[in-house]
């Protein structure tokens, strides 16, 4: 078991998961951010921190986001960890907006 | 920021997750600093390792990383010293360019209520601190001879308490689970487990993926009364709020469970909207008498008032868990109200109101007992902001990790270090790996110390730093 960062990340990137974070499993490029699931500890401190609830645990994950689980894998791989608080991308708030939250 | 010939001197109390996550802030702060983390046991982790319940060793392999910051050169670690006994908060202030009060919030607080003082009745952090493996709760007793248990509390403690007593002592035989623990949830008979809360579904406080986990268990049902499912208006506009994702994703759970039919001897029962009225026995605890509530107010606020009806629910053994309190440090303000002590983003003020330089609180010391592991992380990014920001000037003298040690060791404190930390965790590895457990914990005081005294030799010499250092 582990959490993912699905789709409502992109666009906004808001990194407040990063700071709550008890293990530092957060990675980040310039768009989103992703869950390294060797590290993650499923501790659940990190979905109420998204204000666009971008983060499901594996089990919750709809058919749409199952493809996340192994985005996140590879990608955490290669990136750098993401344990401090970062600007939001520009286009955060509007896309925020969009998505209801 | 003005430069300085010596390092920021930091000593932090308390080395559960707020504590260390503090030692990261300041490590990571880009400044010259020395931190030394002071804990009353002889070993490091807190909560982590006496919290977080035995089963859930994935949560507790959080401290990895705090061992990560321990091992820095700049961090020292003294344990076995209760700061307010050993050493007073006043002298720290004298040793340390600064403190960072990071001590918790283990109190329980009592129900108040008639007959809880009955034999069997006991607050869920002593049940806890005592299937843990916590020195100071080694000696309790709990009575599971009997077929039912109450829970009161709507909380992850409740949960942990709930699961830890349904789950065979096969299922946690390889758990790092207190072998006296063991050896009383063996001989358990209980049939039913109720875990009672004042307000409804929509108000639980448990994370979900904890409270699915009550329906995996073997032997057991998940049950509730469906009726308390139907959401009056304002809990239903609560559900519909953003921030409730967690609390709606709950009561599905919840709706799962009550949709599935009984198939298990066992039953844990969920008794919503019921406030604690009276316990009644003759010499012990034999029922657990309840109010209906009713909830009213706006959203989010919603509070339980009583209706008037009363029912018993038959209790053999209860354990409640309806909040925590920090305790008041000699030389430190508290807030007997909020049971914290006062401050301002960290910073400790006084009754007046005044900030008392050089000193800080993190924790649930400092905010209450809210929140997970993560969330000190935040806490304490906050509080070494704080610090920095105060930019403090050195004080003369202060002598830090070398001083404290020298009056420790004069006061003939045996204060352990991290390095003997890391020579009872060996052990305790190694004696659990011979028993086919994640870990065989040491439990005892002096057992802890004669470990230490044979790693380094030097058991009454408080060595500070990491590793190798004397």
């Amino acid at each position: 078991m582990t959490h993912v960062v699905t789709e409502n990340c992109s666009q906004c990137r808001f990194t407040d998961c990063a700071v709550t974070c008890p293990v530092q499993c957060f990675h980040g490029d310039g768009e989103r951010l992703y869950i390294d699931p060797e590290v993650c500890i499923d501790c659940n401190a990190c979905i109420p921190a998204c204000p666009v609830q971008a983060i499901r645990e594996e089990f919750h994950l709809t058919p749409e986001q199952e493809h996340w689980r192994e985005i996140n894998a590879e990608r955490a791989k290669d990136l750098p960890v993401i344990s401090a608080k970062q600007q939001p991308l520009p286009t955060a708030e509007a896309r925020r907006a969009e998505l209801g939250f | 920021m003005t430069p300085h010939a010596s390092p920021l001197r930091v000593a932090i109390v308390g080395s559960g997750p707020s504590g260390y996550y503090a030692v990261e802030a300041l490590l990571q702060s880009g400044r010259d600093v020395e931190v030394d983390v002071y804990d009353r046991i002889p070993v490091p982790f807190g909560l982590v390792r006496y919290g977080v319940a035995p089963d859930h060793q994935k949560l507790k392999e959080v401290t990895r990383v705090f061992t990560r910051f321990a091992l820095d050169p700049r961090v020292g670690f003294f344990g076995n010293v209760t700061v307010g006994r050993d050493v007073s908060v006043a002298e720290l202030g004298r040793l340390y360019d600064a403190v960072v009060i990071a001590s918790g919030a283990g109190v329980d607080r009592a129900m108040n209520v008639p007959g809880e003082d009955l034999a069997g009745s006991h607050a869920a952090v002593d049940f806890v601190g005592w299937y843990n493996g916590h020195p100071d709760y080694r000696d309790r007793c709990f009575d599971l001879s009997g077929e039912h248990a109450v829970i009161v509390g709507q909380g992850n403690v409740a949960i942990d308490v709930c699961r830890i007593l349904a789950k065979t002592a096969d299922e946690l035989r390889k758990t790092d689970i207190a072998e006296h623990a063991l050896t009383t949830l063996a001989r358990s008979r209980l049939k039913t487990i109720t875990i009672v809360g004042r307000r409804g579904p929509a108000q639980m406080k448990f994370t979900t993926k904890e409270l699915r986990e009550l329906g995996t268990l073997p032997g057991w049902d998940v049950t509730l009364d469906p009726a308390d499912l139907a959401l009056d208006g304002t809990s239903a506009a609560e559900m519909a709020a953003p921030q409730s994702a967690t609390a709606a994703k709950n009561i599905e759970v919840l709706r799962g469970f009550a949709a599935k039919p009984r198939s298990n001897p066992r039953e844990i029962r969920f008794c919503f909207f019921a406030a604690p009225h009276r316990l009644e026995g003759e010499g012990r605890v034999e029922s657990f008498v309840v109010e209906r509530t009713r909830l009213s107010g706006p959203a989010f606020q919603q509070r339980a008032e009583g209706t008037g009806t009363y029912r018993a629910i038959a209790a053999d053994v209860v354990f409640r868990s309806i909040g925590y309190a920090g305790l008041p440090m000699p030389g430190l303000p508290f807030d007997g109200r909020a049971k914290i002590v006062p401050n301002v983003a960290g910073r400790v003020r006084d009754a007046d109101g005044a900030v008392v330089p050089r000193l800080y609180v993190t924790g649930w010391i400092k905010r209450g007992p809210t929140g997970i592991i993560g969330t000190n992380r935040v806490d304490s990014i906050e509080t070494v902001a704080s610090l920095l920001a105060d930019d403090l000037p050195r004080q003369e003298g202060a002598g830090g990790r070398e001083r404290a040690s020298a009056l420790l060791r004069e006061r003939g404190v045996r204060a352990t270090s991290f390095a003997h930390w890391q020579a009872i965790d060996r052990v305790e590895l190694e004696r659990g790996q011979a028993k086919g457990k994640v870990r065989d914990k040491v439990i005892d005081r002096d057992e802890f110390l004669s470990i230490a005294s044979g790693a380094s030799g030097e058991a009454e010499t408080p060595v500070a730093a990491g590793v190798g250092t004397t």
